[in-house]
């Protein structure tokens, strides 16, 4: 296979031609901010967390392919302000209230905030109403927190091979469905054990009666920082490729 | 009703785009029960038969009125045009608010984006006919007619005139164009000669952007697939533009002969017109040309008679959305998807409908390119400049005595075109849309060119009594309602923008805002996916940047002010409890 | 309250800063302050006067907990319309005897939502936590007693 190398931030990056900017990075355990993107489903480019800079053009790493000489910016002050941005636009778009949310702790949203030093959410809030769906027997749907990343559509789709669930509506009205005649979680094939179910960086896509089981304090990024888990994520993802 | 869909004969073979069309019109709404239905007819998952007809304007989950009523809100076209707000003479001649069905079903009331009715003032769809709005009277008569349940048809003809003031002919709509000649030509020069003429001719992508027409033929052309398409872009949403709407009417053959003979060169049997739902009305005349030139032998199996050049054109009518007009969200529309754009590269000459390579041109791009093949590449390149050959024709409207069609050689300057539209007044001229560039007097010197002020064709001219900060409002609403909503900068940016603007025009805007504002519209222009991110901003960056008194004017003293009164807050709870009193309100 | 966390370190702390209104002093209207920390959301009319009139005395105002910083748990609430949640109260949830929506004058009228801090009165600082921890609280107020730009550290940064 052919090698060749990227530079991010200074630092030279071998890529393998069909790769990305964000896979030849995280494979080099060169940490990219993002919450749209996970390893080996089928990148979307949608949150934007990923923006990186080649010259002066400002583009998402997760869909860029990987060019031989790229000389990449990612870690910048300028970067790191517009990614702080983002997350704050994303907070507000939904009802991120941590202290209300099961997933807090567990939350990539919120780890996403901690790694970028947000503070406060900057914006005046969307105050957004969207409908809630708690009829699966083990799985809730708050749609308020949703931020619309579309992996549990991908994950349904490419992993699960159930197509549970679409986005639909335009602008601030986008919002996610589900596949099912009534539209409602129960009546689609949606099962705990599937990616979809597990995959949603957010509160937008619970197990019931998990919520509590590790108590505040002692979750994922209560301990780790979301760039240590992003780098894991494709560890594991590589490691499972290449026992296959 | 699940009778009517399972009669249809050839359901299988239409469009998903026309059959919720068609479930719209019969039912006033596309319910559960039909997406359900369609989804079943069409093997295609609920979820994405729901996801289209909630992306698209003209089409709704709840009932419309038996008369729906689309106002423009376009800053040409739209409501507020000549100083009336024929909105609300409408929610008051009818008893009914916007974006609301009246309670008797009978008519339903709502805005929407240009409707590329400009040249005429203001206008409105009912029922997806154009029809100019004139004066309050006609609003009143309106009203009437429909409270009294007259058949369209039977209202009065030349409400729903749409004229084609041609104010400037020049190369192009000067030629008098003879059917087949575009073709013939083509075939006897043979694909090879016949590309190297585009490509001499120096002809650019007449949409705005600008792209060597040749060059995308070409690479096209080289790229493998097991089909080849051609698309003609008559999704004309760019707010202030209405020439290709003229070129539709009045030029057809030139532009499905350019279409073919793309087809010819890259080797394409199949391609797309794809019309904008705002121009339904031209669907049918569309449809007789498309039928005449099939007669001929210009169009279908061996067109010319010759061997191997088979060649269809198909419409597929769109149903509002702006979006659509970006080429990669056109294409996932003629997919029977929403209109989200793709991920660049790859681009669509290589992986563009159905994943094969496709060329997708404006109309007026490929009626260029007819009459390219007609008179050769010397012959476009007698006019324009070095880098922008030919002429451009540009929809004028606005303030002007002569809106209308121009068409001018490339390099014409703003001046000379306020000038003939006899714009006397003019303050600022908005070019290429608001996506485009905003200019004030100054810039009056400049040229309408690919090097310095590009346009796909929108010239909207503000004269000195219109508030530039409302015509920001205008366009910032306009992009925060278009956005597809993909991706976090345009979809949450551009609702923020428009409400920053909104505070300003309220008289609750500081200077902070005005930092506010200068920042975001940075991060939606430079993060967004798509152009129509890339350029949701520009014209708050111009207006701040060639204008600045126009925000200054209507800021406060004061060093903040919430983004929301105050007051109000309280307003709900004044109601449930009845009282009034001090305490009951807040500065 | 999580303030009093700091324990013994307030003593070091009261030797530089004195106290105006506080749930400690019971001072039910501030005079001048150079640095205020306010809490909660904002529900309602006095809640707004308030503020007012503390982002009036204070040079320095922080938004301390989440709360303050984004509606927090009170938040809640604007999921729902004022009335129903009023009716629900009031009148017609269970257990309710002499149903009747409050409205005399003496009480203060809800907004139509809770609203953060920031989006009344402008805010300097953030501290945000569900509470912020007593370190979160002397990282933040060290610096800006001694005249410096105060950075939070990424281990005392929790929105939870």
């Amino acid at each position: 296979m052919t090698h060749n190398t990227i530079t991010i931030d200074g630092q030279e990056v071998p890529f393998e031609v069909g790769q990305t900017i964000m896979d030849a990075a995280l494979a080099a355990k060169v940490y990219i901010p993002h919450l749209c993107h996970y390893p080996g489903l089928t990148p979307h480019g949608n949150c934007r967390l990923c923006s990186i800079e080649i010259g002066k053009k400002s583009v998402a790493a997760c869909t860029t392919p990987a060019v031989a000489g790229q000389q990449i910016s990612s870690n910048t002050p300028a970067i790191n302000a517009a990614r702080k941005s983002i997350t704050q636009m994303l907070f507000i778009e939904g009802n991120h209230i941590c202290p209300s949310c099961e997933k807090s702790g567990n939350c990539k949203l919120q780890a996403m905030g901690y790694f970028l030093g947000m503070l406060d959410e900057h914006f005046p809030q969307f105050y957004q109403r969207r409908k809630i769906d708690a009829s699966h027997a083990d799985i809730v749907l708050d749609r308020d927190r949703c931020i619309l990343c579309d992996l549990c559509v991908r994950a349904s789709r490419e992993v699960d091979g159930k197509n549970v669930f679409a986005i639909a509506g335009r602008g601030t009205e986008a919002h996610l469905i589900v596949n099912s005649s009534s539209g409602k979680l129960v009546d689609s094939n949606l099962e705990v054990d599937d990616l979809a179910a597990n995959i949603c960086p957010v509160g937008a896509i619970l197990k019931k009666s998990q919520g509590y089981d590790v108590p505040i304090g002692e979750r994922i990024y209560d301990q780790h920082t979301i760039s240590e888990i992003g780098l894991q994520e494709s560890i594991a993802k590589e490691s499972k490729s290449d026992d296959n | 009703m699940n009778q009517s869909i399972s009669n249809n004969p050839d359901s299988k073979s239409v469009h998903l785009l026309h059959r919720l069309y068609a479930l719209q019109q019969q039912h006033l709404c596309i319910s559960s029960e039909s997406m359900q239905q369609v989804a079943n007819e069409f093997c295609l998952p609920v979820s994405q038969v729901t996801a289209v007809v909630e992306f698209y304007t003209f089409f709704s989950r709840g009932p419309c009125g038996r008369y729906h009523l689309l106002l423009s809100n376009c800053t040409s076209c739209g409501y507020l045009v000549g100083g009336e707000n024929f909105l609300l003479q409408f929610t008051q001649a009818l008893d009914v608010s916007p974006g609301e069905t009246r309670s008797d079903g009978l008519v339903s009331l709502g805005e929407t984006s240009c409707i590329g009715m400009c040249d005429h003032g203001s206008a409105m769809l009912v029922n997806g006919m154009p029809l100019i709005l004139h004066n309050a009277d006609r609003v009143n008569h309106i009203a009437q007619l429909i409270n009294a349940k007259t058949s369209l048809a039977d209202w009065p003809a030349e409400w729903f005139q749409v004229h084609e003031s041609v104010n400037k002919k020049g190369l192009l709509l000067n030629q008098n164009f003879i059917p087949g000649l575009s073709l013939k030509n083509t075939l006897a020069q043979g694909a090879n000669e016949m590309l190297e003429t585009i490509l001499a001719s120096g002809l650019r992508g007449r949409g705005g952007a600008g792209f060597s027409t040749g060059q995308k033929w070409q690479f096209c052309r080289q790229a493998e697939g097991a089909g080849h398409y051609v698309v003609c872009n008559a999704d004309e949403g760019e707010p202030g533009t209405f020439k290709d709407r003229l070129l539709l009417r009045q030029h057809a053959e030139s532009m499905l002969e350019g279409m073919t003979l793309c087809a010819f060169i890259i080797g394409a049997e199949r391609g797309f017109i794809y019309l904008r739902g705002e121009y339904r009305f031209l669907l049918s005349d569309l449809q007789t040309v498309l039928a005449a030139y099939r007669r001929a032998g210009l169009l279908g199996q061996r067109i010319l008679g010759k061997e191997d050049f088979d060649f269809d054109i198909e419409i597929v009518v769109g149903a509002g959305a702006y979006i659509c007009g970006e080429e990669s969200a056109l294409i996932e529309s003629l997919e029977g998807k929403p209109g989200i754009p793709r991920i660049r590269p790859p681009f669509p000459v290589t992986h563009g409908y159905l994943n094969q390579p496709t060329v997708v041109n404006n109309v007026e791009t490929f009626v260029a390119a007819a009459h390219i093949a007609v008179h050769g590449s010397a012959w476009f390149k007698t006019m324009g400049t070095t880098q922008s050959a030919g002429s451009k024709i540009l929809s004028v409207s606005g303030d002007c005595e002569l809106p209308g069609v121009y068409e001018y050689p490339f390099g014409v300057s703003v001046q000379q075109v306020l000038q003939d539209c006899q714009a006397s007044d003019a303050q600022a001229v908005q070019i290429g849309g608001p996506a485009g560039v905003l200019i004030g007097k100054q810039d009056f010197d400049r040229q309408i060119a690919f090097e310095d002020l590009s346009t796909g064709g929108s010239f909207m001219v503000f004269g000195v009594h219109r508030d530039l900060l409302t015509i920001n409002r205008n366009f910032a609403s306009f992009f925060a309602h278009e956005s597809c909503g993909f991706c976090t900068p345009c979809r949450v940016g551009t609702q923020l923008l428009k409400n920053n603007l909104d505070k300003i025009a309220e008289g609750r805007g500081t200077r902070q805002d005005i930092v506010e504002i200068k920042r975001l519209s940075e991060l939606i222009q430079r993060y967004s996916h798509c152009g129509l991110g890339h350029t949701a901003a520009h014209h708050v960056i111009d207006g701040l940047q060639r204008f600045p008194q126009v925000f200054e004017e209507n800021l406060t003293q004061q060093s903040f002010m919430s983004p929301f009164d105050l007051d109000k807050t309280l307003e709900e709870a004044r109601q449930i409890t009845q009282r009034d009193d001090a305490a009951a309100h807040l500065k | 309250m999580s303030f009093l966390d700091m324990d013994e370190r307030l003593v070091a702390l009261l030797e530089q800063v004195e106290f105006n209104r506080s749930p400690l002093t019971d001072i039910k209207h501030c005079g001048s302050c150079e640095i205020g920390l306010i809490e909660g959301g904002v529900c309602n009319a006095e809640n707004v006067k308030v503020l007012q009139e503390f982002r009036a005395n204070c040079k320095t105002l922080i938004a301390v907990g989440a709360c303050a910083i984004n509606g927090g748990v009170p938040a809640m609430r604007n999921h729902f319309d004022l009335k129903d949640c009023l009716q629900e109260a009031y009148e017609t949830g269970i257990g309710v005897t002499n149903p009747q929506i409050p409205n005399d004058t003496e009480l203060p009228l809800l907004l139509d939502k809770v609203y953060p801090i920031h989006e009344v009165v402008p805010v300097d600082y953030y501290l945000p936590g569900c509470p912020p921890s007593a370190d979160a609280f002397l990282q933040i107020l060290g610096p800006l007693l001694a005249g410096k730009e105060p950075v939070l550290s990424s281990d005392h940064l929790h929105y939870d």
